[in-house]
């Protein structure tokens, strides 16, 4: 029976793994329900872009109170890590700090450091509850971010705060063991765990054992089970910032995507040579996006990458002014979408053809109308999410495929077709206004 | 200043001559029709004229750009627009384009190369800043605005569409006036409303209109002229000062024509 902790664990490892490879197999089956994207070119570019917006936080430090807490748990989370590790040696191991023999007196300034971070984290756990749930912040709050997303968001912050408790306690009642059982490692004090001494000061060491043992199992469960949680919360941006900022946009923000498969049709149409004109016309599904799978792939990543945060939302002028357009509910509605025709895929169910739509279902046209495409939100996210692009897309559906554009801008074309200018002036007007300068010179 | 020196000339005109400009002056729909921004296509015609910088127009050769248009989903009539526009371009052989309108300037430069139409492409804030720097206009010393408050209002398709913040700053500095900030400015300012083809059609329900909200917090900073580079941020803000009732008090002006007044022209 000698073997039972660590068969246990091993399994409970196995297990968490399985359910995580399943989960991440899953998120990229429905991200790749998008289209391809063509963003590998400028490679330097982009690993400069990550470096800086993803690992540097560059973007967070336009505000520099939440950029401050949420680096302060940022860099918990990077150096914590190291720990882990020393616990799934341990655990498989079925030895007890294994690294405390060979660091020595530096193993003790690591923990330290660790307690540190684990403190840092604590606090700025606290703070963010208090964020969201005291100072009531506007962006934390909107018509997409009634129930799960707030219960979400507040479930992460208490767990993490648990979690850091979890790991504090294990140290204070390992301290109390040291000595009185040889199992456990001398590993010299931690500062700020000895805080939490006095409230075990005085039981048995097999008490003390147990409490040690079970903060140490609940720390390294919690955390398997929190991965696992990740991966279906906003909190799935600690993985997905990465490649998200990786394949950033790196063009100028006012350029809209070109659509080749309409150059080549326009160019016929004017009777001028069309690239590849003798191939047979390439399959077009649809023009602009009515559903997921007419995004390309990194609208649909933009979307699992989402924070939820709503510094978009809250910079988005028609958003301010009462209009029913959130960028972030834009984010969050296209992750819904592919979650759930993931699901139904997965069921062996009807997938994309379950008769709903990200357009209509999701999203409506009032929403995606009431967009000034003025940036604002691709300039505000901290992880260069591009809401606009998947708005614009949607309107080329509308317009393009349904002929739905709202009354005005149909007149607004009719203008710019016959007197190529939108509003319905004479082409042979358009130099009058020289007529004037002239008069006015005279 | 005669009648010679004010004649603007076509691109046609030059061609037939066996002449060709050094840059094109694309004007655009708005600064061809508009009431209000053909006075600001004027102001920069002036300081075209004063300079004696080699320019040219399209006249009526010139078409909208399409930006409205794709950016209201129509991408299809967006192409149209494009192609024929840069055979004509091409037709002229130009090189240089300049234009006082930040949608034809954004569509010009980032979305014709794309359809083979390929430009140096520059807006007319980016080009006053030139001639500043050049010393051929601008900082005569106590002159028109000198003392004056000037508030500044990004235009978002040369703000963070084309990371262009500082040029029109320079060009109001070059006036000797104050220059004050919204609270709402550079990459985080506000939007006039008008962009993505809204112009062209009513605001979807809300509780407040974009230009108001703006105007609103132009009105703020005490200025008494809010500067432009945009005609739909013109219109926006002179909407908005119009409803709030400061139009005797507050001048919603063109950075050409700031200059083109400083200049005594
Ligand atoms: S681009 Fe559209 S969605 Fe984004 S902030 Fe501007 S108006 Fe809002
Ligand atoms: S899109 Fe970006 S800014 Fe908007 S909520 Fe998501 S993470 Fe935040």
């Amino acid at each position: 029976m000698e073997f039972l902790p660590q068969i246990a664990f091993l399994i409970i490892v196995a297990t968490a793994s399985f359910f995580l490879y399943k989960r991440i197999t899953r998120i990229r089956m429905n991200i790749f329900l998008g289209k391809p994207s063509g963003r590998t070119d400028r490679t330097s570019e982009r690993w400069k872009t990550m470096l800086l917006v993803a690992f540097g936080q560059q973007k967070m430090f336009k505000r520099i109170i939440p950029a401050f807490l949420h680096f302060l748990i940022y860099a918990g989370f990077l150096v914590i890590n190291l720990e882990v590790l020393e616990f799934v040696i341990d655990g498989l191991a079925g030895t007890h700090r294994i690294f405390a023999p060979y660091l020595g007196d530096f193993y003790t300034v690591l923990i330290n450091v660790f307690e540190f971070l684990a403190v840092a984290v604590l606090f700025s756990c606290f703070a963010f509850l208090i964020r969201r749930n005291v100072m009531k912040i506007k962006r934390f709050s909107g018509e997409e971010m009634r129930k799960w997303p707030t219960l979400d968001a507040n479930l992460i912050l208490v767990i993490e705060i648990i979690l850091m408790f979890a790991i504090l306690t294990m140290n204070a009642t390992d301290m109390l063991i040291q000595g009185q059982d040889d199992h456990y490692a001398q590993t010299g004090t931690f500062f700020f765990s000895s805080f939490l001494i006095p409230l075990f000061e005085g039981m048995s060491v097999s008490t003390l054992i147990f409490v040690e043992r079970f903060a140490w199992w609940f720390h390294i469960v919690g955390i398997l089970g929190f991965a696992i949680y990740v991966t279906y919360s906003k909190h799935l941006h600690i993985a997905m910032a990465f490649p998200n900022t990786w394949y950033s946009n790196l063009e100028e923000k006012g350029k809209i995507e070109n659509m080749p498969v309409v150059t080549n049709e326009v160019k016929m149409m004017l009777g001028m040579p069309a690239e590849g004109s003798n191939e047979p016309p390439a399959e077009i599904a649809r023009f602009g996006a009515k559903d997921v799978n007419d995004l390309s792939w990194v609208n649909i990543m933009n979307a699992y990458s989402c924070t939820e945060c709503g510094r978009c939302t809250s910079q988005c002028p028609a958003n301010m002014t009462g209009k029913k357009l959130s960028p972030r509910k834009i984010m969050m509605a296209t992750r819904d979408r592919a979650e759930e025709v993931g699901a139904s895929l997965a069921k062996g169910g009807k997938g994309l053809e379950d008769g709903k739509s990200l357009l209509g279902d999701y999203i409506t046209k009032e929403e995606i109308n009431a967009c000034t495409s003025c940036n604002a939100c691709v300039e505000a996210c901290p992880i260069n999410i591009d809401p606009l692009s998947i708005i614009l897309e949607m309107r080329r559906y509308v317009s393009m495929e349904e002929s739905a554009a709202p009354a005005s801008w149909n007149g607004m074309f009719q203008n710019i077709e016959t007197s190529f200018s939108p509003w319905k002036f004479a082409p042979t007007d358009r130099f009058n206004w020289a007529e004037d300068l002239n008069k006015e010179s005279k | 200043m005669s009648d010679q020196q004010l004649s603007v000339p076509t691109m046609a005109q030059m061609t037939a001559k066996g002449e060709s400009p050094e840059v094109l002056f694309w004007v655009g729909c708005a600064g061809s029709f508009d009431d209000r921004y053909k006075k600001v296509t004027l102001a920069f015609i002036k300081i075209l004229n004063k300079v004696g910088i080699s320019y040219a127009v399209l006249g009526e050769e010139e078409t909208c750009t399409g930006d409205p248009a794709r950016r209201a989903g129509n991408e299809f009539l967006f192409q149209m627009q494009a192609i024929a526009n840069i055979q004509v371009l091409d037709g002229y052989n130009v090189k240089k384009i300049v234009t006082a309108c930040p949608h034809c300037f954004n569509t010009l430069k980032n979305e014709y190369p794309e359809l083979g139409g390929n430009y140096e492409v520059i807006h007319h804030s980016t080009f006053l800043q030139q001639l500043i720097n050049e010393g051929k206009v601008g900082l005569k010393g106590g002159g028109e605005f000198k003392g004056k408050k000037i508030t500044y209002h990004d235009s978002c398709y040369l703000g963070r569409a084309n990371n262009i913040y500082d040029a029109p700053r320079e060009v109001l500095e070059a006036l000797d006036a104050e220059l004050v900030e919204m609270k709402r400015c550079r990459t985080k300012g506000l939007c006039c409303g008008a962009g993505g083809a809204q112009m062209f059609k009513d605001a979807e329900p809300g509780d407040k209109e974009v230009n108001i909200e703006r105007t609103e917090e132009a009105l703020d900073t005490g200025a008494n002229i809010i500067a432009a580079g945009c005609p739909f941020c013109m219109t926006m803000m002179r909407d908005g000062v119009k409803s709030k009732e400061k139009e005797d008090t507050v001048a919603v002006m063109d950075l050409a024509e700031l200059i083109a007044k400083n200049e005594g022209l």
